[in-house]
């Protein structure tokens, strides 16, 4: 199992990104965030590997991080996808996409593809209800969604 | 009517510095610098700039209490959280015009005196941290940003903060505690901000719209802008339209506005010819209205007087083929999940209510619910710490008041009674 520390590339990053609050804590975010991307979820190594550099104790750092719905525990799809199913999106059908996802995916809600490849979460809304309904894969948006549409947006995702 | 915060957005390469500039950017601040703090403050009293969060409080009197008090650092932190279901407005402005939010956190850092600023992003706008890290290096490399802006004595600084995934920070105190590490609680009051913020220090957060309103406020004059819309609360108002109508979007209008206009002339009318049922005129806090209510003009008092809220002016239309009763379940799972779990009240009612509704829409409610529903609410309303309480409460309450009949049609039909009419797709 590799150390729970960052490497010293994202050390670096973490000092650039400290120096812009008046306290160390307030990097707990964006710590966070590369905590997540470096040990592919937020689990023990990655509480120890921030706890480390924050000078705020483990459980602290957990407490934070499984307040806030963006960190994961346990590891994840390559690709997440966020669909929105709050009432915009919901109006305008976003429960048949959530069905079809989920049977071409065959997994359910909140689940992960057994290769890996995808992991299925709801979003509390997105912020672009105007073009409902949508979802979020990764860090690219799609709106105005029918399950076609959907079809060809996965197939962009290895 | 001429657009004032989007009317630049369509440009070729509106995020661009050089565009701004050519089309009246930084000519605000220009213009404040050139005066005193307590002038910019006056000026933007004079305007009667009224927050566009959803609260409506007045944008200069924050900014006063702020300069009043004698503690330094000052902070200011631009309230990006856009969490309220149904709102897409402040995403407008960042992702088409970055430098008028910009401007407008330059002038009111200079206006209380704040040299430090966060701009806290929710994290469903992931895109949006590169655009707007990408103007404020710009506006850094051409002295509008920065030390000593513009070769006077004000310094001014602001970084991004991204946020992870909790409506809650969206309330002032619980994204102050976010940003300083912490889970995003909410903190009770007073202390205010104003007095006791981020990092102990005096802090005033503002929303995004409010902000960008700023700069052509400076640039035209705050009697300018307290002509337009509506005199009690002036300026436009980028409203969100979403749900069932022809042309849902993105509509800068101004204050004052009728909800038909919003809908039937902008909105392009219900979809497929069918007839409207509700709306919810400003978030998924704010109690749902009926078509007797569309004469109503959009305004934070006029929509208050009618039993709802202006909020984020985010509208959502729903025809007649729509289950209230599942629009209320649906929204009140939004605020079980987003319930921070500080005070009972709302972690414990929250829940309680989302039982109670997805139990008439199952068609297993008893006919005392509708009862229990709303002695629930009394029991959650004025007694939570801050507004997330009260706002779950809206989805029920008009829900209950235009529509007991179809609540009591789920309970003893024992099913939903628009079944067979619901739209999935």
């Amino acid at each position: 199992m590799a150390p729970a520390v960052f490497a010293a590339e994202t050390l670096n990053k973490i000092e650039e990104i400290m120096a812009r609050y008046p306290t160390r804590r307030a990097a707990i975010l964006p710590v966070l965030y590369l905590a997540q991307e470096e040990f592919g979820c937020v689990d023990d190594r990655a509480l120890m590997a921030a706890s480390k550099v924050l000078g705020v104790s483990k459980a602290d750092v957990y407490g934070v991080a499984t307040y806030y719905s963006m960190f994961e525990t346990k590891p994840f799809g390559r690709n997440v996808i966020h669909l929105c199913d709050n009432l915009a999106c919901s109006l305008l059908g976003a429960e048949s996409l959530q069905d079809h996802l989920e049977r071409k995916l065959e997994i359910q809600m909140g689940q992960t593809t057994t290769d890996g490849r995808f992991t299925l979460k709801n979003a509390e809304c997105l912020g672009a209800c105007a073009q409902a309904p949508v979802m979020l894969v990764n860090d690219d948006f799609y709106e105005g969604l029918t399950d076609a549409k959907i079809d060809e947006i996965l197939a962009k995702y290895e | 009517m001429e657009k004032i915060l989007l009317n630049r957005v369509h440009l070729k390469n509106s995020r661009s510095i050089d565009v701004y500039l050519a089309h009246d950017g930084y000519k605000g601040l220009k213009k404040a610098l050139g005066m005193t703090p307590q002038q910019v403050v006056d000026e933007v009293k004079l305007s009667n700039l009224r927050g566009r969060g959803g609260a409506g409080f007045p944008a200069a009197m924050k900014w006063g209490f702020a300069a009043a008090d004698p503690k330094q650092p000052k902070y200011l932190l631009c309230n990006a959280d856009e969490g309220e279901p149904g709102t897409c407005k402040d995403r407008q402005i960042m992702e088409g015009d970055p430098h008028e939010l910009i401007e407008g956190m330059v002038i009111a850092g200079y206006a209380f005196g704040a040299e430090h600023s966060y701009i806290y992003l929710r994290a469903e706008y992931p895109k949006v941290v590169s655009i707007l890290e990408t103007a404020i290096a710009e506006a850094e490399a051409r002295g509008y940003l920065g030390a000593n802006i513009l070769g006077s004595d004000f310094s001014f600084s602001i970084r991004v903060h991204r946020g992870a995934g909790a409506y809650i920070c969206g309330e002032e105190t619980a994204l102050i505690e976010s940003l300083e590490g912490k889970r995003g609680q909410s903190r009770i009051k007073p202390p205010f901000p104003v007095n006791v913020g981020v990092f102990g220090l005096p802090t005033v957060v503002n929303n995004v719209e409010t902000l960008a309103n700023v700069p052509h406020i400076l640039l035209k004059g705050g009697a300018w802008f307290a002509g337009i819309g509506s005199p009690k609360c002036p300026g436009t108002r980028i409203i969100s339209l979403a749900g069932h109508v022809n042309k849902p979007g993105y509509y800068e209008l101004p204050m004052g506005i009728t909800f038909r206009e919003v809908i039937y002339e902008y909105g392009g009318g219900i979809r497929g010819g069918r007839k409207l049922k509700a709306f919810i005129p400003g978030g998924a806090s704010a109690s749902c209205l009926v078509p007797e209510h569309l004469d109503v003009q959009m305004d934070y008092d006029a929509v208050a007087a009618a039993g709802s809220m202006l909020g984020s002016s985010a509208m959502t239309v729903m025809d007649d083929t729509t289950c209230m009763v599942k629009v209320a379940a649906r929204l009140m799972r939004f605020f079980v999940h987003e319930s921070c779990g500080k005070c009972t009240p709302c972690r414990e009612g929250t829940e309680w209510l989302l039982k109670l509704l997805d139990r008439i829409e199952g068609g297993e409610g008893k006919l005392g619910d509708i009862d229990m529903l709303r002695e629930l609410c009394g029991l959650i309303s004025g007694k939570t710490f801050c507004p997330l309480g009260e706002g779950a409460l809206g989805p029920v309450q008009g829900t209950v008041k235009y529509f007991e009949d179809e609540y009591r049609a789920h309970i003893e039909q024992k099913c939903c009674p628009l079944k067979e009419r619901h739209v999935r797709q």
